[in-house]
């Protein structure tokens, strides 16, 4: 179920969600997750192959959802949230 | 309700989906299971269905989707069986009861029309569509069956669903932008991401509840109550209501937020400056006149404190339409430099009842009967003034006038700066115990006893505010004598009653720059029935 709110703005700005700043520089972990969609991983595996060639002091994790249908399980979330800096998930095949 | 389209489209219990007008002749018939009467009328319309239904529909309109497949299995239904389980289908047609029977032509063209159970009418209905279909008539045994039953009141017409029904309903007077919450998002956590909340929880604005708050007033929804600075936005009374259920008012009070912002907004007001101000100024609204009671709003024990629901959200109700509607925000338009509790909400009644004096609000030029909110643009308070000696009236209103000394540097004096004190009964019995005392007498005595010379108003080693050293070098020395009170006039000096009965505990709010390039006190009388 959503749930449906009227907006107590004057509607000059677009509601949606806004994206993390981005402070133009890449350290630490990049998880790399897999939403287990078929293809997601081939495109993970190029990707991961470019992030160690380019950024080599950057480590590299990859994580797997059991399934692409329902949400990322908490357990997996937090084991990302604690080890990642940065998070880029494969979406679609 | 916008002129009737009868046209629908509803899915019978295989999911199959059924649309009327269909082009053919039809008997509609809304009903529900928990109906007795439905439940009498349900052999009738089947034998009705077998009799007639090879040139017209016999439709049954069941109003929840699991009444209807109880329904066809306790009474052998054979005619189609519609699942109109959200009612939208119901409260378009616009009866009462159930059941509730339309005949109607091919377009939809409604001939006959009744509810409940009246069997001559029902008998006449077979007459009709007979002769209407060049058929016979059916089978039902009219003995077997009472005069007359009432019907059961439409599940369209129960309060929470009517409510939804009402705030979807194309002819709804809200026109603000619909935002969908997905399900794996909090409400209260996605509120607070979009910047709606001043820092604590909000109340979901449904369409349901902004329309009950819509209830709370006669004005029209799309009624411009203010234009709101910085943004210069137009506030509707919809809008208004929107912020006003956020902020957890009940509609009732809805009039009171609509006067509070008609008079924060005015040129006189200035919100733009009160918000904007590094002082962190905010509005103080107080409010007169029967309202009051009508609402339960607090003017006794704990008024200018927590756990008045009308208070509370009433003050923030204003608070939020500024913020969501003008768009002032800390660090945006807003600079305060500690800002203060008052920019959450501040709004209490004036306890006239126990007051010796006229109310605020009728010393300001409205009528006792009137019911009026006052908007001050303060900046710090409610400040407590204890005296718990004093037994002579002089004496409490001198210590009262100690007390308001200290606004803003006790050093500085004649400041055009508005005060607003707030008595406490305690203190009026005391000021009262030698006869009248009048609020002329009470801001008079107030200017006598912060007199000081200007000479304490020098810049010195203690502190350097005041009256800069090298123009003190220039005045003379009766000039530096001359006695200077703290307000530079007693119209600064704004007084109300309220508080428990026990305490001798008064209290004041400090102003903003007071005057027409500041913030000047407004009143606005409020909408009341």
């Amino acid at each position: 179920m959503t749930l449906m709110i009227l907006d107590p703005t004057d509607e000059r700005v677009p509601v949606e969600r806004q994206i993390s700043k981005r402070n133009g520089t890449i350290t630490g972990t990049i998880g790399l997750l897999d939403i287990s969609k078929p293809r997601g991983n081939v495109l993970l595996d190029e990707l991961e192959r470019l992030l160690v060639e380019r950024l080599p002091h950057v480590k590299v994790n990859r994580y797997r959802k059991p399934t692409f249908a329902k949400p990322c399980p908490d357990d997996l979330r937090g084991t990302i949230k604690s080890e990642c800096t940065f998070l880029v998930e494969a979406l679609a095949d | 309700m916008t002129e009737f389209d009868p046209g629908f489209s509803l899915p019978d219990l295989d999911g199959l989906l059924r649309q009327f007008p269909s082009g053919r002749p039809s008997l509609v018939c809304f009903v529900k299971e928990d109906c007795k009467t439905c439940n009498l009328a349900m052999p009738v319309l089947e034998a009705f269905h077998r009799a007639f239904g090879k040139r017209a529909d016999v439709l049954l309109v069941g109003q929840s989707a699991t009444g209807n497949a109880t329904l066809k299995e306790r009474h052998a239904l054979t005619m189609p069986v519609l699942d109109d389980g959200d009612c939208s289908v119901s409260f378009a047609w616009d009866f009462e009861v159930v059941p509730a029977v339309f005949w109607t032509d091919g377009e939809g063209k409604v001939g006959t029309r009744f509810e409940g159970f009246v069997r001559s009418e029902w008998q006449a209905l077979e007459r009709q569509i007979g002769d209407a279909l060049d058929l016979g008539l059916s089978e039902v045994n009219w003995l077997d069956y009472p005069e007359w039953r009432p019907g059961c009141g439409s599940r369209h017409l129960d309060p929470e669903v009517n409510e939804r029904l009402r705030a979807t309903a194309s002819n709804n007077p809200m026109r603000a932008r619909r935002i969908e919450i997905a399900s794996a998002d909090d409400e209260a956590e996605f509120m607070f991401d979009q910047g709606f909340s001043d820092g604590l929880p909000l109340v979901p604005p449904t369409p349901e509840r902004v329309l009950r708050m819509l209830a709370g007033t006669k004005r029209g929804a799309q009624d411009i109550v203010a234009v709101v600075p910085p943004n210069m936005a137009p506030a509707s009374v919809e809008k208004v209501a929107i912020n006003a259920v956020m902020a957890g008012c009940r509609p009732d009070y809805l009039p009171v937020v609509i006067a509070a912002v008609e008079a924060v907004c005015t040129d006189e007001f200035n919100i733009h400056g009160v918000t904007a101000t590094t002082m962190g100024a905010a509005p103080v609204m107080v409010v007169n006149g029967p309202i009051r009671h009508r609402i339960g709003m607090n003017m006794k024990l704990s008024a200018l404190g927590a756990g008045s629901r009308a208070n509370a959200t009433i003050g923030r109700a204003v608070r939020l339409v500024i913020r969501n509607i003008g768009g002032a925000r800390p660090g945006g338009v807003d600079r305060s430099t500690l800002s203060s509790p008052l920019k959450f909400t501040m709004c209490f009644a004036e306890w006239e009842e126990g007051s010796p004096w006229s109310p605020l609000h009728v010393e300001r030029g409205f009528q006792v009967e009137d019911s009026v909110v006052t908007v001050f643009a303060m900046t710090s308070g409610p400040v407590l003034i204890v005296d718990q000696e004093s037994r002579g009236a002089d004496q409490i209103a001198g210590s009262l006038g100690l007390g308001l000394e200290g606004a803003i540097l006790s050093k500085i004096h004649r400041m055009p700066m508005d005060a607003l004190l707030v008595v406490c009964p305690e203190h009026i019995r005391t000021l009262t115990s030698e006869g009248q005392y009048s609020k002329d007498r009470l801001r008079s005595r107030i200017q006598q006893v912060t007199s000081r010379p200007l000479r304490e108003m020098v810049a010195n080693e203690i502190s350097g505010a005041g009256i800069p050293r090298a123009a003190a070098d220039k005045m003379s020395h009766e000039q530096l004598e001359t006695l200077a009170p703290k307000f530079a006039s007693e119209r600064n000096i704004h007084i109300v009653v309220a508080g428990s009965e026990a305490g001798k505990f008064s209290a004041a709010f400090h102003g903003w720059v007071t005057g027409p390039t500041g913030s000047m006190s407004v009143s606005r009388k409020i909408e009341t029935s």
